[in-house]
């Protein structure tokens, strides 16, 4: 920054220093996601798991709606029946003649909704939460975080057990849930930068220019945090389906017609001596799909920060 | 000096303990108390008399708050009170019948995990970036992801419906009961533990000291065993507290699906009748021994490892 300002001739103005600066700061900032997404696209596992999942939300979004059969159809023709070119019935189906392909999909669309928004809710919370406690210090940081050790020794499954029972199946309630026992460790992180980041040239400069605390943390920090958000957010999108799933299997998640992968596991399993193929299908779309994002989120965190690996 | 920092560490984490246990108490407490639906709710109703009678035998027609207060004293206590289902037995009664088939099930688990985890991710960081490497890492990685609700129907499916060697379910202490619980509860820890052992142990046969110990001709096995494995293992030795943790999340579904009377079933089966006080009380002593065994993992990690210091008060 010196140098750069020692060359401008004496009679630039200062908005052109700054400008020439911000302008400055912008190409490196975006040479930086260049560098990651090159670094990303080397990775062959990362790769091939970004496109398997797109593959599969294409599949569960337009499925369903080309799909010869509805989910909630029963063919009485063939219950129970194995998967087979012949029916039409490529996964078979279940007891009562319900499409296990069709089935699956649908149940596919809770499932990645679950995963998507329940993480965005506890993005939202962590995020902010780290970003206020990490920026204002001292006692504000400390009462904030002695909260989050706290909350974070309670057995949180438990707790999200409890809700489910008290209040019902309900999905709206399982986002909440789910997106509110998630946030702490993305507080604890986004707080952890933070801290490194409000001593950095150009929070300073903000601070100086008489920017206010909230517009630092909005248009400074937030930004600059968005690399180890992005990360996390991979990772904990598949640790929030299998919550879903885990809580569907036990009978407390989503209720029928609806359903989800957990659901249709559980369903599964109850008939998998007479019909293994209910099991199979479901299982293997989940685990596939969690495969997948555990290997796209250790791909963006080596891309992203090369030093910082498992 | 530094036993000294350890104790008062120690201290200060036993008192940290009580506002955590506090918190979740009242977590519980409160969350089930609003919850439609009493625990005398049945199929045939009862006379009102009968159910006021009921309700004064458990307190339940006190003002919630004293309930509250009754039942942090009972707590304190050790007492966790009557179980509203089974009418004629105590929490605590029930909590021991099945703590012990729990933490078997888990402990056996949790060694399992341990030996097996450590050795897969030793051989993997031996023989880094070899085609073993990458095989072992891919399948640690579909036990990270494969939940433990898929793994154990499929493991059903396969060694007990079609092989027929071993039970599908039930339990009474024998280990063909045993084998197919432990290894489910067991393989996402091992996943785990491995990737965790993998990574540290390459970060430490790259250091200084080990390329020192190889240069004086030290044989290769007393390297790996002496010098390299202790601190490659710092890492999976602070995974401990959440693996534990993680153990015990697993068990309910574990214990649900082979049908284990153990106290995650106990928990799922309260939930679902409603038994205040049994779901409270397993709640209380699952919280209480996760943050214990975390407690003690800290010390342990501390006692492993000489860098830390507990010199300075929290």
């Amino acid at each position: 920054m010196n140098t750069e300002a020692e060359r401008r001739p004496a009679d630039a103005s200062v908005e052109d220093v700054f400008a020439a600066a911000l302008a400055e700061k912008d190409e490196r900032g975006r040479s930086l996601w260049i560098d990651a997404w090159h670094r990303l696209l080397k990775n062959r596992a990362a790769v091939v798991s970004g496109a398997i999942m797109l593959l599969m939300l294409l599949a569960v979004l337009f499925g369903p709606m080309v799909a010869p059969w509805a989910a909630d159809f029963t063919d009485w023709d063939h219950t129970s029946s194995p998967p087979s070119l012949e029916t039409g019935h490529w996964f078979g189906t279940d007891a009562v003649g319900r499409d296990i392909l069709v089935r699956t999909l649908e149940g596919g669309r809770i499932s990645l909704l679950v995963g998507l928004v329940a993480t965005l809710v506890s993005l939202a919370i962590g995020v902010t939460y780290g970003a206020v406690s990490g920026y204002y210090g001292g006692l504000t940081d400390r009462v904030m975080m002695r909260a989050v050790d706290i909350v974070y020794a309670l057995p949180f499954m438990f707790l999200v057990i409890l809700l489910m029972v008290v209040f019902g199946r309900n999905i709206i309630l399982i986002f909440v849930a789910i997106g509110a026992v998630n946030w702490l460790d993305m507080a604890r992180i986004v707080r952890g930068q933070t801290l490194s980041l409000k001593n950095t040239e150009f929070v300073e400069a903000a601070r100086a220019c008489g920017v206010s605390h909230q517009a630092i943390i909005r248009r400074h920090i937030i930004p600059n945090l968005l690399g180890v958000v992005m990360v996390y957010m991979t990772l904990t999108i598949p640790q929030v389906i299998l919550v879903e799933s885990f809580l569907s299997f036990l009978g407390l998640g989503v209720q029928e017609p609806m359903s989800s992968w957990g659901a249709l596991v559980a369903d599964g399993a109850q008939d998998m001596e007479s019909a293994p193929w209910t099991l199979i299908f479901p299982a293997a779309f989940l685990t596939v799909t969690l495969y997948c994002f555990n290997y796209i989120g250790d791909g963006m965190r080596d891309a992203l920060d090369p030093k910082d690996r498992l | 000096m530094r036993q000294e920092g350890i104790l008062r560490h120690a201290t200060a984490r036993i008192l940290g303990l009580v506002p955590t246990m506090l918190v979740l108490i009242t977590i519980a407490f409160f969350l089930i108390r609003v919850a439609p639906g009493g625990p005398f709710d049945s199929e045939k109703i009862l006379p009102p008399e009968i159910l006021a009678n009921l309700e004064a035998q458990y307190h339940l027609d006190e003002p919630l708050l004293q309930q509250y207060f009754r039942y942090l004293g009972q707590i304190v206590s050790g007492d966790f009170g009557p179980s509203f289902h089974y009418l004629d037995q105590s929490v605590n009664e029930l909590i021991w019948r099945g703590f012990p088939v729990s933490a078997t099930l888990g402990g056996l688990a949790m060694l399992l995990a341990f030996f097996a985890g450590i050795l897969i991710g030793v051989t993997a960081a031996l023989r880094q970036n070899s085609a073993m490497d990458y095989s072992v890492m891919g399948v640690a990685m579909l036990g990270i992801s494969v939940p433990n609700f898929v793994i154990a129907p499929l493991l059903i499916l396969g060694l007990a419906i079609y092989g027929g060697w071993l039970p599908a379910g039930g339990w009474d202490w024998s280990w063909q009961r045993m084998v197919l619980p432990v290894v489910t509860l067991a393989l996402p820890v091992i996943a785990y533990i491995a990737r965790l052992t993998r990574g540290s142990m390459i970060e430490v046969l790259h250091s200084n000291y080990i390329r020192t110990a190889r240069a004086k001709g030290l044989p290769e096995r007393t390297v790996l065993l002496r010098h390299a494995l202790k601190p490659a293992l710092l890492p999976v030795i602070s995974y401990m507290g959440p693996a534990t943790a993680a153990l015990i999340t697993g068990s309910v579904v574990v214990e649900r699906i082979y049908n284990i009377p153990g106290l995650g079933s106990f928990f799922v089966q309260g939930a679902m009748n409603r038994d205040y006080t049994l779901v409270l009380g397993i709640v209380v002593f699952y919280g209480l021994a996760i943050i214990v065994l975390n407690f003690i993992v800290d010390l342990l990690y501390a006692w492993l490892d000489p860098r830390i210091r507990y010199d300075e008060a929290p």
